[in-house]
C-alpha cells in the first residue's frame, strides 16, 4: 500500500507491504543507513528513531503504521551545519566507541532530554535502559546525555 | 583521569602524545553516516541465508533443495556437497598448539557448509540465494533436511567421559589435545615441603560477546577481471584474504580484495575467518552476482564463536608464613564442535604462562585438556585466556589468604614481584620487562578507601544488606607477538604490523595501518602519534585501514596489540620518513644530512638558524630541483613492519565493593577502582574509555552472562537478549580509573596495550568481592555468573536468607 509520511522534514510517498519494518524502509529504501539494526527481539535500541517526536524502535514498528506521521532518523539530527548539542554531547564526553549503538542511543536520549533538563545519573540510566552498548560501561554516555540536556535546554533558553 | 608519574610528554602539542582529545571518527558515527557492511549495496546484489541445524549432533541423510528452488526470486541453493564437488577446502586453524610428548593438536576438517554431520546447532547445512531476504528466508523454510540424530555432548566434563558420543567419528575421546606447560616435578616438590595447600574448583562460564553489531559479508566477483572482492565485519582482513585465499578458495592473493569498512565492536568475535565470508565469496562467483549475507541476533547465539568455557581445579602450596611455594592448575577447556581460527591456543599459550599473575611462585605446573563438544566453536573473546588464569589465580589466593588467617592485602604484598626485580622471568615462558602492580595496588587502596570499608559495611549491615571487598592485581600479556616465540608455540604466520606513512607534496600525511579500528579510536591515537613526530596539527592526518587493496599488509586488531604494534610500526615508518627528509633538507640546504637536525615541525641546520618547514620539505620531494638522483629520490613515503622483541606485559590492581540483599540474592556493584599501570598514554580520554567499558564487560561475565547449553538436547537456551543478559547502563555505578604508569622497555613509545585489562581485572575483582560479603556463611567461592537466584540460594543453604538484619549485623 501507498503511505505518505514527513520524513527529516521532507514529504515522501512510498509503497510498502504489510510487514514492511519501519528500521528496513528507512534503511533500504531511503538509504538512511545510520538506523542500525543490532537484534530481533526489540531488546538492544540501536534502531530508536523519533516518531512525532517520541522514541520508538523501528525494528519493531510497520512501515504502514506511519500513514501522516512525521518520522526522524539520526541523520535528521543535526541542524545543515554542526551537530545537534545532544551529538556535540556525546562527542566532547566521549559517549561513543564502536559508534554502531550510536545513533539509536542519541535518538532515545534526545527524546528523554525533552522532558529532563538537568537529569541526574539514575534518570538517565532509566532513560536509556532500552539501549544496549557494549563498548562504552555506559559511563561516559551517562555524562553525554546529562550535558546534552544541559546544552538542549541551554540553547532553547537562549 | 589522573596522569601522575610524569612520564607523559610535556603538553607542548595540543594534538600531540598525551593530549585528550575528542575523537577524529566521531562524526560519521554521530551523524548517522558510519558506512558498515550491512550499509554497503552492490548493483544487481542478491541477498543470502543460512539453513541452520536445529539438532546438536546429526547425521545428514539427505538434502532436498528442489522445493527451495522452485521457491519466487530463489537463485540458488548451496549444500556442503556443492561446495566440496567445486573443490571448496575446510577453514583452518591458524594456531593450532604442540600437545603433551610433542604431540600435535587434532585438526578435524572444518567445511564452511557441514558435510556429512551437523556438530552444533547453528551448524549451517544450506546456503539460499534470492532477490530479496524475504525470498530467502522464505526458501530456506522449503529446504527439506533428512537428519539421524546422534546423542550430543556439551559440557567438558561429559565429554571426556568414557562412552561419550564423540564429536568426530575418528576421535573417540574428543581430546583436541593435551598440553602441559612448567616443572611438573619442581611443582610436585614445591608441595611435599608445603605448610599449607589451598585448593579451589572452579568453572569459567561460557560468553557470547556480542558486539552490537551483528556479523556481515557481501561476496562480489568480477568475471571479465577474475577478481574477487569480499565486504566483511572482520577485525582482519588481510588474515581473511590470506586464509581464506590460500586455504579454503584456492583464489591468488592478488585477485582477492578483502575490505573491512567500519565495523561495530568486534571484542574477538570478529578476528576469525568464518564459514559465511567463504560462502559468500564462493557464492558470487558461481551466481555472477553479488551476494550478501547479514547475520540476525539469534543467528549470531548459535554462529558467533563464543568465549571462556573451563572447569580448573587449581591448588596452590604456601608456607608457613603466606609465601607462595607452587601452583598446579588442571583445566578442561571447550573447543567446541569445530576448531576456531586461533581455538586451542587460546586456553593454553594465553593462559597458562599468565598463571605466574604478579607473583614470586618458584613452581608452576598447567595441564589443559582442550576438549570437542556439540557447541560453537569457542575461540578468543576479550582477554581471552588471560581472564580466565586470573580468576584462577586471585580467587586461589583469596581463598589461601582467607585459610591462613593472612589479610588479602598483605598475601598478596608478600609474593609480589619487587619494583627492582625487572626484569622478571617466570617459571612459565613469559619475562615481565617492567611493571608496578605494587604501586597501583598502593593507590587502589587509597582510591576505594580500602580502610574505610568496615564502617560502611555496617552501614549496609544496618539496612540488612551484605557488603563485600575485593581485590584482584593481575599482570596480562599483550602487544601479540613477538614473531619469534609466537611460531615456537605454533602459530602460522608472523605477528608483526606494518605501517606506511604517505606525505603529500603539500605536508599533509596519509597513514595506511594494518591495524583496524573497531571503537578503539584508532583515527585519533595514530593521528596523534603522527602529530606527535611531524610537529603537524592531528586535522592534517587521515589513517586508512581495513582495506587489502589500500594497506599492503597488515595482521589486524587482537590482543591489545594496535598501539603496541601498530603504533610501533607507525613510529618506525614516520622517522623513515623523517631520515628521507633530513636528505631533502640538506640538498635544499646545502648541507650535509649529518647536520639536519628535526624538532617541532622544522629542518634546520644545526647550530644555524637556517631552517627549512615540514611542508616546504614535503613540496620539494614532489617538485624535486636538482636532486642528486643517485643518491636522492624523488617522493615522501615510508613503510615500516615492526616486530616486537617481546610481549608487553599491562598489569594493575583493582577493587570492587558490592552489597548484596540476602533477600533477593541481587548483587549490586556499588563502586569500582581501578589502578593500572600500561605504559605511555596517548589520549588519556580514550583509554579511559577502553578501561570502563571492558571493566563493565568483565562486570557482565561476574554478574549477569552466562552462556547456558541443554545437556541433554543441546540446545542453546540462551540464545537471545531476553535470555542473555548483558549490562545495561543501570547496572553500572561509579568506576574510577587512573593510571600509573611504567614504560614499557622494548618498544619506541613505551606503551602497553589497555583494550583488554577490563574483563581480565574485574571478573576476579567482582566475584572476590561477592564471597567476602558471604564469608561470614562460610562462603568460599562463588561460580560466575553470580545472579540473583545462583547467590540466594547460596544465603538459603547457609541459612542465612530469613534474619538477614540480624545476621549481619552479627559479621565484624
Amino acid at each position: 500500500m501507498l503511505i505518505r509520511f514527513v520524513l527529516n522534514a521532507k514529504p515522501v510517498s512510498i509503497e510498502v507491504a504489510p510487514f514492511d519494518l519501519l528500521a528496513d524502509v528507512v534503511r533500504e529504501k531511503f538509504g538512511l543507513t545510520g538506523t542500525h539494526v543490532g537484534c530481533d527481539t526489540s531488546q538492544c535500541g540501536a534502531c530508536v528513531v523519533h516518531i512525532d517526536g517520541k522514541s520508538v524502535k523501528s525494528c519493531s514498528t510497520l512501515a504502514v503504521t506511519l500513514d501522516g506521521a512525521s518520522v526522524t532518523t539520526i541523520e535528521g539530527l543535526a541542524p545543515p551545519t554542526g551537530l545537534h548539542p545532544m551529538q556535540q554531547a556525546f562527542h566532547e564526553q566521549h559517549g561513543l566507541q564502536c559508534g554502531f549503538c550510536t545513533p539509536g542511543m542519541v535518538m532515545s536520549a534526545v527524546d528523554f532530554a525533552t522532558t529532563h533538563p538537568d537529569p541526574t545519573a539514575a534518570q538517565v540510566c532509566a532513560g536509556i535502559e532500552g539501549n544496549f552498548c557494549r563498548c562504552t560501561g555506559y559511563q561516559n554516555i551517562i555524562k553525554s546525555v546529562q550535558a546534552g540536556a544541559r546544552a538542549m535546554h541551554a540553547a532553547k533558553g537562549a | 583521569m589522573n596522569h601522575p608519574g610524569g612520564i607523559e610528554t610535556p603538553l607542548h602539542n595540543p594534538t600531540g602524545i598525551g593530549a585528550a582529545m575528542p575523537r577524529k571518527e566521531d562524526m560519521r558515527f554521530l551523524m548517522g553516516r558510519g558506512n558498515y557492511v550491512a550499509d554497503i549495496k552492490r548493483p544487481d546484489m542478491t541477498a543470502g541465508v543460512f539453513v541452520r541445524t536445529p539438532h546438536a549432533h546429526a547425521r545428514i541423510v539427505s538434502i532436498d533443495k528442489s522445493a527451495a528452488l522452485a521457491m519466487p526470486g530463489v537463485v540458488d541453493v548451496l549444500t556442503g556437497e556443492d561446495l566440496k564437488a567445486a573443490g571448496v577446502g575446510g577453514l583452518p586453524c591458524a594456531w593450532p598448539v604442540v600437545g603433551k610428548g610433542g604431540a600435535a593438536t587434532k585438526e578435524p576438517a572444518h567445511p564452511p557448509i557441514a558435510q556429512g554431520k551437523v556438530r552444533y546447532v547453528g551448524d549451517a547445512v544450506a546456503f539460499v540465494i534470492a532477490e530479496t531476504v524475504a525470498q530467502a528466508r522464505d526458501a530456506a523454510e522449503a529446504v527439506v533436511v533428512d537428519y539421524d540424530v546422534l546423542p550430543a555432548v556439551v559440557g567438558v566434563l561429559d565429554a571426556i567421559k568414557p562412552g561419550a558420543p564423540a564429536v568426530f567419528d575418528d576421535i573417540p575421546d574428543n581430546v583436541c589435545v593435551d598440553w602441559d606447560l612448567g616443572d611438573k616435578h619442581a611443582t610436585d616438590a614445591a608441595f611435599k615441603k608445603a605448610a599449607h595447600i589451598a585448593r579451589i574448583s572452579l568453572v569459567n562460564n561460557r560468553l557470547v560477546g556480542n558486539p552490537m553489531e551483528p556479523r556481515a559479508a557481501i561476496g562480489e566477483y568480477d568475471r571479465s577481471r577474475g577478481q574477487h572482492t569480499l565486504y566483511t565485519t572482520s577485525q582482519f582482513p588481510h588474515i581473511v584474504k590470506l586464509l581464506m585465499g590460500n586455504f579454503v578458495l584456492n583464489i591468488p592473493q592478488h585477485k582477492l580484495r578483502v575490505v573491512s569498512p567500519d565495523v561495530g565492536g568486534g571484542f574477538g568475535v570478529k578476528q576469525f575467518h568464518y564459514a559465511e565470508e567463504a560462502v559468500v565469496t564462493f557464492a558470487a562467483m558461481r551466481v555472477g552476482r553479488p551476494v550478501k549475507w547479514v547475520c540476525d541476533r539469534s543467528e549470531g547465539f548459535v554462529s558467533d564463536a563464543h568465549g571462556r568455557d573451563h572447569v580448573t581445579d587449581a591448588e596452590m602450596a604456601l608456607d608457613e608464613n603466606g609465601k607462595f611455594l607452587g601452583l598446579r592448575v588442571s583445566t578442561i577447556a571447550n573447543m567446541g564442535g569445530y576448531l576456531s581460527t586461533f581455538g586451542p591456543n587460546i586456553p593454553t599459550n594465553l593462559y597458562g604462562p599468565l598463571l605466574a599473575g604478579v607473583y614470586t611462585t618458584p613452581a608452576i605446573y598447567c595441564e589443559v585438556k582442550a576438549v570437542f563438544t556439540n557447541t560453537v566453536p569457542v575461540d578468543a573473546y576479550r582477554g581471552a585466556g588471560r581472564p580466565e588464569a586470573t580468576f584462577v589465580l586471585e580467587r586461589l589466593v583469596d581463598v589461601a589468604a582467607s585459610e591462613l588467617g593472612i589479610d588479602k592485602v598483605e598475601i598478596r604484598r608478600r609474593n609480589m614481584i619487587p619494583p627492582d626485580a625487572y626484569p622478571y622471568q617466570t617459571p612459565v615462558m613469559m619475562e615481565y620487562d617492567s611493571g608496578d602492580p605494587g604501586g597501583c595496588l598502593t593507590k587502589a587502596l587509597v582510591n576505594a578507601d580500602w580502610d574505610g570499608f568496615p564502617a560502611r559495611k555496617a552501614a549496609s549491615a544496618a539496612k540488612g544488606k551484605l557488603r563485600g571487598i575485593g581485590l584482584c592485581t593481575y599482570i596480562e600479556a599483550c602487544g601479540l607477538a613477538p614473531s619469534r616465540i609466537a611460531i615456537r608455540l605454533g602459530v602460522r604466520g608472523g605477528l608483526f604490523e606494518s605501517a606506511a606513512v604517505r606525505v603529500h607534496p603539500t605536508g599533509m600525511i596519509t597513514v595506511l595501518m594494518g591495524s583496524h579500528n573497531h571503537g578503539q579510536g584508532h583515527e585519533t591515537t595514530f593521528a596523534q602519534i603522527v602529530s606527535e613526530k611531524f610537529g603537524i596539527p592531528a586535522d592534517n592526518v587521515e589513517i586508512v585501514f581495513g582495506d587489502t587493496d589500500k594497506v599492503q599488509f597488515g595482521l589486524g586488531t587482537y590482543g591489545s596489540r594496535s598501539l603496541a604494534v601498530g603504533g610501533s610500526a607507525l613510529v618506525k615508518a614516520s622517522e623513515k620518513v623523517i631520515a628521507k627528509g633530513k636528505k631533502i633538507a640538506a640538498h635544499m640546504l646545502e648541507a650535509s644530512d649529518a647536520d639536519i637536525e628535526f624538532a617541532d615541525g622544522v629542518f634546520s641546520v644545526a647550530g644555524t638558524d637556517r631552517q627549512k618547514s615540514f611542508a616546504e620539505v614535503a613540496l620539494s620531494a614532489y617538485f624535486p630541483v636538482d636532486y642528486p638522483l643517485e643518491i636522492l629520490e624523488p617522493g615522501l613515503e615510508e613503510q615500516a613492519f615492526y616486530d616486537p622483541v617481546n610481549f608487553t606485559f599491562p598489569c594493575g590492581a583493582h577493587i570492587a565493593e558490592v552489597e548484596i540483599d540476602p533477600d533477593t540474592g541481587v548483587v549490586e556493584l556499588l563502586n569500582y577502582t581501578a589502578v593500572d599501570d600500561i605504559g605511555t598514554v596517548i589520549n588519556p580520554m580514550i583509554v579511559d574509555g577502553q578501561i570502563v567499558g571492558g571493566i563493565v564487560q568483565g562486570l557482565g561475565q561476574a554478574l549477569y552472562e552466562d552462556c547456558v547449553y541443554d545437556p541433554e538436547s543441546g540446545q542453546l537456551l540462551s540464545g537471545s537478549f531476553m535470555d542473555y543478559c548483558m549490562p545495561r547502563a543501570d547496572h553500572v555505578s561509579k568506576v574510577s580509573v587512573e593510571t600509573h604508569s611504567t614504560k614499557c622497555t622494548h618498544n619506541p613509545l613505551g606503551s602497553k596495550g589497555c583494550g583488554e585489562l577490563g574483563t581480565i581485572g574485574s571478573p576476579a575483582t567482582v566475584i572476590n568481592a561477592v564471597v567476602d560479603a558471604l564469608s561470614h556463611l562460610g562462603v568460599s567461592h562463588v561460580d560466575m555468573p553470580a545472579s540473583p537466584h545462583r547467590v540466594w540460594r547460596i544465603i538459603a543453604e547457609a541459612g542465612g536468607a530469613t534474619k538477614p538484619a540480624s545476621q549481619s549485623t552479627a559479621v565484624p
